[in-house]
């Protein structure tokens, strides 16, 4: 494996630059290993822990990519990225994918030149308040003073619907959760809105979540997924279908546990050719032929990795709700694999 | 009757100084209850001490230092010393000090950053302290290269081989000299670098494919903590040096283009705020690199910081230049020496001393600027602390944090502005 | 005759562009002017094809887009449909604010540090030698996360003055101290004049700029009575009492315009969920502008101190000499000479005070890094126009403060002759 390795800046021109061409799964099969951009820390989305090992919903899905090209989940490196540095350090060639809680909107997606391959969560922007006010929607928030994470469409749909309701506010831009939070709880604000999932999140892991509520309006719709640069329409199907088996695996009841034995036993043809056993789907992307398999076994299907770092079973508890499978009534839909 | 006048033959014995004007009494009065102003000025300043030692002496030392989060920590805390005590949750720094230390840096490596810290002490030695021996010098001008390697690792030949870039400059600069002076300086210059771009990665890897010699690599995301202050704020004083002494000059020169290069290298980088200068470092810098490059993100920071810190050290060094006589620089003339002769024997030497506690000062400067990394992402210390209190366990844990990353900075700027000031004084006595 | 300085004879040759002291200047000039323009072509370049292969073209017409967020503190009006040109100017103003009530109070803790730690009092200099070194030596952004932490955690929240038995209450029922910010008593007029459009780009109250026109004058005929007294005391030898008359031509004009205008004050209450009315210091502008100026008036403090010391004791024994009291040998004597050795290290502190304030970001005050580098960055995904942008405004606010400064320093400089 030859690892990228810093030589000092005398050298840093000669020996640390790797020149990266067009064609990105090249680049990441010869540099041995998928480099993948994730937040510096966002509990349940990807956070280093006390070893300094990557956790999360989002960096599982780097490790299923990294285990459909390689076989190997740990074959990644993350790049903590802020939200100002996120967009130029994957164009720059920095990081291969962005797996970083970044909504899809059409701006991010034509201007400044991405493409996402797909939507792995499905989010929306609420409020927390503490329960003490007796505030019951959001449109009795006037006068308010509201924290808000800078550097996120957040504060656009905040200043949106305040306009739109024709109410006023006083904003407190933050930079990180852990300060939003520290805020919100002192009182200096007296609303937090970020999406829904991450007020879940941080009111999970207050002493007393029960003094906090969480109002009814969902102010915005806000599709979490991982993103490629534009150029390379190969590579962006890789990471897509990659998602894609995930989901697929979870609705074909694809696990991780019963994995082996579906692959050499199933009668099911979707699931066959989404294993491998049948046709050369993995042969077309230029993939190996159980890509999907290894990719379901890095970390295991949607519903596991869900149900791993961000569902009802952990401190996040989030519901699975838009997310389910779109059998269950969710959103959640692969297209097939054939 | 002969006049007699009285003339005392026995000097009378001193009395004793009153008690009030002497000892710990007269001391008391002397310096802290000289008037009424200086009284209320003492009874002031000795209310607000009280004051602050009051709330912060509990809170330090009535801790706790072993739990496994916050919670737990106040629990401790209420058992131990009563609901109303609110003492420092410690726990917490005895549990990440490592991480606060090193980062992510794999706890088996950590020989390697420690030794390369004691060897930097070394190297620096010889520099701060004038009186050890010259040669140590050697051991310093290699230091960089075997500190790299020591930290991030890879094969042994890396660093031998980019010293060796060094040596076919010089070969070529010698072995051309005596040809034409232009080609020998353009060959010096262009030759080493060919090397480094084009031939050395091809020659590395056969090497080691030949004799693998070397450590295993560490990547710089697992850096952090004060390591990564440590580090970025080492490499760019030291790169940061030559390249000042440079601009000084530069400055100071009649050369019209030269002089106008630097001085608006030199205003433009103190103009501007080092964040915005960072924020190149992790935004801009890979637009300005040919399509397709890209290196590391501590890189990108230590160039950055390198330029930054050799801009306040041009200034520094230009102060010094302006404090020696102008009957140097005419010695040197009268000597028949060229420019630089005169420079590396004469001016430099003396402007060098004169400059090393401005030097000194603006490293603590840059050392204590280290921090502002935390903004685009990288986990130095202040970093570190935000991750820490993402962590569920040690949600809304500041002070203590604050204290500690505080604590640790004030020990090492604390002890360099001593450093600086006894070498002032030094140098004071010298000259006069 | 042929001399060692003559030039030697012959046709040019090659080795002379680097031997001939002649020709050697110019050899290492053109080299510098290539090797710059070249550096600078390849930059150019680079940046030309990175641009040009992410389709990104450098465009400043973001700036005229609206920008679509808001801003808390804001000195001229702005709302979120304005354009980002003009949330960066508010921006801008935010980051002045902030440098100026900075640089004042720095000054003022920092010369009251430094004379207190020359002071005889034993626990005094002591204190004082503690503060200092204290402050110098830790991180300015520490000190800015750790105010603002104090803000938060120590000062009641809006809530707590609710109700019939408060946790907190106003001082002197005209000022709150909550940890959203300070609420102050604002001046209000019931007679106001109105504001004065300035280009259409911000307003400026008409009531202000009159109290300040009365000032002016009053101050510039304060000057012209000194003057008269001076005459006086130079012609008689007695300097007649103009104190009183001097007090009158400031305040009584002042206190008529404010009268006129109907002056009285708004004082904040708690209404909603904050206190209305009253001027809003916010928490991030209070905890940014107490940790600059406690960490830069550090700073101050040694400069003043040494600019006092570096004074020779011979200046103040001659003043003494001369019959001087303390108060005057230090006002005539000592501090016109120490100020020329202050000035300089001075006017940088107060640049990298304004440099600092570019931490805001850590706090969430609006200044311009927040605005144009931060969120309007963000917003457009313009990284190389709104950084090279921002990078240009820093500098010409150093340029500004430092051309300021040093046209002053020229004037207070001795003159030698």
């Amino acid at each position: 494996m030859t690892k990228k390795v810093f030589w000092g800046a005398l050298a840093a021109a000669g020996a640390a630059a790797s020149i990266a061409s067009a064609d990105t799964l090249e680049d990441v099969k010869a540099r041995g290993e998928l480099i993948c951009g994730t937040s510096t820390g966002l509990a349940g989305f990807s956070a280093p822990d006390a070893n300094g090992r990557y956790e999360g919903f989002d960096v599982a899905y780097c490790r299923a990519l990294a285990g459909a090209i390689f076989g190997d989940p740990d074959a990644v490196e993350f790049k903590p990225l802020t939200t100002t540095n996120r967009f130029s350090a994957l164009s720059a060639g920095e990081v291969d994918v962005l797996a970083r809680n970044t909504t899809w909107t059409l701006t991010r997606d034509v201007d400044l030149k991405n493409t996402f391959i797909g939507v792995n969560y499905y989010d929306g922007q609420g409020f927390m308040v503490p329960k003490e006010l007796g505030v019951t929607s959001a449109r009795e928030l006037d006068g308010a003073t509201v924290c808000i994470q800078t550097g996120t469409t957040t504060e656009l749909n905040l200043a949106d619907f305040f306009r739109a309701n024709n109410i006023s506010y006083e904003p407190v831009p933050i930079e990180t959760n852990a300060e939003a939070q520290q805020q919100y709880l002192a009182g200096a604000c007296d609303v937090y809105t970020t999406d829904a999932s991450g007020l879940a999140a941080t009111r999970a892991s207050f002493e007393a979540p029960g003094e906090h509520v969480i109002l009814p309006e969902i102010i915005s719709k806000e599709p979490l997924g991982p993103l490629v640069r534009h150029g390379d329409d190969h590579w962006a199907d890789i990471a897509r279908w990659t998602l894609n088996a995930l989901i697929a695996a979870e609705e074909l009841g694809v696990t991780s546990a019963n994995i082996d034995e579906l692959a050499a036993s199933t009668e099911n043809p979707e699931i066959a050719r989404l294993l491998g056993t049948e046709g050369n789907l993995g042969e077309m992307l230029g993939l190996s032929q159980d890509w999907a398999m290894n990719a379901v076994k890095a970390e295991g299907n949607y519903g596991e990795i869900f149900e791993k770092y961000i569902g009802e079973g952990t401190p996040i508890g989030l519901a699975r709700g838009l997310n389910a499978q779109w059998t269950e009534g969710g959103l959640m839909y692969a297209p097939p694999f054939r | 009757m002969e006049f007699q006048p009285f003339v005392r033959t026995r000097m009378l014995d001193a009395k004793p100084a009153p008690v009030t004007s002497v000892g710990p009494a007269g001391w008391i009065r002397r310096n802290l209850f000289d008037g009424p102003l200086n009284a209320a000025m003492t009874l002031v300043m000795a209310f607000v001490i009280f004051l602050l030692l009051s709330h912060l002496l509990p809170w330090v030392f009535l801790s706790v230092w072993h739990a496994e989060s916050l919670a737990e920590c106040r629990e401790i805390i209420d058992q131990r010393y009563g609901t109303g005590h609110s003492g420092a949750c410690w726990a917490v720094i005895h549990e990440r000090f490592f991480q606060l230390v090193y980062g992510f840096y794999p706890p088996e490596l950590y020989w390697r950053p420690n030794l390369t810290f004691i060897l930097m002490l070394g190297a620096l030695a010889p520099i701060l302290f004038t009186q050890l021996p010259r040669k140590m010098m050697v051991f310093s001008a290699l230091f960089p290269f075997l500190g790299a390697w020591l930290l991030w690792g890879g094969s042994v030949w890396q660093p031998v081989l980019v010293l060796a870039g060094f040596g076919i400059g010089f070969a070529a600069w010698t072995a051309l000299a005596k040809v034409n002076g232009i080609l020998a300086i353009a060959a010096g210059l262009i030759l080493p670098v060919l090397w480094w771009v084009f031939a050395m990665e091809p020659v590395v890897n056969g090497l080691h494919a030949v004799i693998p010699l070397g450590l295993e690599p560490v990547d710089s995301t697992q850096f952090g903590g004060f390591m990564v202050s440590v580090v970025i704020g080492v490499t760019a004083i030291t790169l940061s040096l030559p390249l000042g002494i440079m601009l000084a000059l530069g400055r100071q020169t009649d050369l019209f283009i030269v002089r106008t290069v630097s001085i608006g290298f030199i205003e433009f980088i103190r103009g501007v705020p080092l964040i915005t200068l960072l924020f190149v470092a992790s935004t801009l810098l890979n637009y300005f690199m040919p399509p397709g490059t890209n290196f590391d993100l501590i890189v990108r920071v230590i160039i950055m910081a390198t330029l930054f810190s050799a801009a306040y050290i041009a200034e520094v060094i230009r102060g010094g230049l302006a404090a020696l006589p102008k009957g140097q620089y005419e010695a040197a003339d009268s000597l028949g020496l060229d420019y630089w002769q005169a420079q590396r024997l004469i001016i430099m030497p003396q402007a060098l001393k004169i400059a090393i506690p401005g030097i000194v000062s603006t490293f603590i400067g840059l050392f204590k600027d280290t921090t502002l990394v935390s903004i685009i992402g990288i986990l130095d210390p202040i970093g570190l602390s935000n991750a820490i209190r993402a962590d569920s366990a040690w949600q809304g844990i500041y002070w203590e944090l604050f204290a500690f990353i505080g604590f640790v900075f004030f020990i090492f700027c604390f002890s360099m502005s001593r450093y600086s000031m006894y070498l002032e004084r030094k140098l004071n006595t010298g000259h006069r | 005759m042929a001399t060692a300085s003559d030039p030697p004879q012959g046709g040019f040759q090659f080795s002379q562009l680097i031997y001939d002291t002649r020709y050697r200047s110019m050899t290492i000039q053109v080299a510098t002017l290539i090797g710059v323009l070249a550096l600078f072509f390849w930059l150019g370049a680079n940046v030309t094809q990175n641009l040009a292969d992410l389709g990104k073209p450098i465009d400043f017409g973001f700036l005229g887009e609206p920008a679509g967020y808001d801003i808390n503190q804001r000195l001229i009006e702005y709302d979120n449909q304005d354009i980002h040109a003009r949330a960066a100017f508010v921006g801008l103003l935010n980051t002045l604010l902030v440098a100026f009530l900075g640089c004042t109070l720095a000054t003022v803790i920092g010369v009251l540090v430094g004379v207190l730690r020359l002071s005889h009092n034993w626990l005094v200099a002591r204190v004082m030698t503690i503060y200092v070194e204290t402050f110098r030596n830790v991180p300015v952004l520490l000190w800015i996360v750790l105010a603002m932490a104090v803000m938060i955690e120590a000062l009641p929240q809006p809530r707590d003055f609710r109700g019939d038995d408060p946790a907190a209450s106003m001082v002197f029922d005209a000022a709150a101290f909550t940890n959203r910010g300070v609420y102050i008593p604002e001046p209000l007029f019931s007679r106001s004049l109105g504001d004065f459009s300035f280009f259409g780009i911000f307003d400026i109250s008409i009531d202000l700029l009159a109290i300040l026109a009365v000032l002016g004058a009053g101050i510039y005929a304060a000057k012209l009575i000194g003057r008269q007294a001076d005459r006086i005391q130079n012609r008689t030898g007695l300097r007649p009492t103009t104190w009183y008359k001097t007090l009158g031509v400031i305040v009584v004009p002042v206190l008529a315009v404010l009268a006129i205008l109907g002056f009285h004050l708004g004082y904040p209450e708690l209404k909603g969920f904050n206190f209305g009315g009253g001027i809003h210091l916010r928490n991030s502008l209070i905890a940014l502008w107490l940790a600059l100026s406690f960490y830069t008036a550090a700073f101050i403090a040694e400069i003043v101190r040494g600019g006092i010391m570096a004074i020779s004791k011979g200046q103040s024994e001659a003043a003494a000499a001369l019959g001087l009291r303390p108060s005057r040998t230090m006002r005539l004597v000592i501090l016109p000479q120490a100020l020329r050795v202050i000035i300089p290290p001075l006017i940088s502190q107060y640049l990298n005070l304004t440099k600092n304030s570019s931490l805001a970001i850590a706090v969430g005050y609006m200044d311009l890094t927040g605005t144009l580098m931060g969120i309007t960055l963000n917003q457009s995904g313009r990284e190389l126009e709104c950084v090279l942008l921002t990078m240009l405004v820093y500098l010409a606010i150093s340029l500004c403060i430092s051309g300021a400064f040093n046209i002053y320093n020229q004037r207070v400089k001795l003159k030698e002759r």
